[in-house]
């Protein structure tokens, strides 16, 4: 299991894959702090 | 991975405490999910962007892979994820991080 306590965490989404907002979500319920977060999009 | 977007995580990355720091991807194909890995390990792969030559290390992960669910509370894995899990390509995007991860993205 990958330890996300306490960890920085950068979340990147992608518009076709999953957004970073859902990223971000996860990542501080399993305790990490998000310091970034985007959601990328390619048209 | 724009290159707007490869200087803003390198800004973030040089502000400190990068050894807490990881890559958390929600990445929709291998192709996408080895080149932004690469991209922040490495460096820009394609030496167009302002990460070329700048391996900032950061190891990366991907919201689908086993160990990366197991860490976050099933309801909120269900609520955020829910059936992408079932739509991207999760034995492609697993199978590129360890590529990277064992240095033989090439293979």
């Amino acid at each position: 299991m990958v330890d996300l306590r306490n960890k920085l965490v950068l979340a990147l989404g992608e518009r076709d894959g999953i957004p970073g907002q859902a990223l971000q979500a996860c990542a501080e319920s399993a305790g990490a702090r998000v310091v970034y977060v985007a959601t990328q999009c390619f048209v | 991975m724009d290159l707007e977007e490869q200087d803003a995580i390198r800004r973030v990355a040089e502000s400190g405490a990068r050894e807490r720091m990881l890559v958390l991807l929600g990445t929709p194909t291998a192709g996408s999910t080895l080149m932004t890995a690469l991209t922040l390990s490495q460096g820009d792969p394609s030496y167009a962007g302002p990460l070329a030559g700048i391996p900032l290390g950061l190891p990366s992960y991907h919201i689908l892979e086993d160990g990366v669910r197991e860490a976050i509370p099933p309801d909120v894995y269900d609520r955020e994820i829910g059936p992408l899990e079932f739509v991207l390509d999760k034995a492609g995007i697993v199978t590129a991080l360890e590529k990277v991860r064992t240095g033989t993205p090439s293979s």
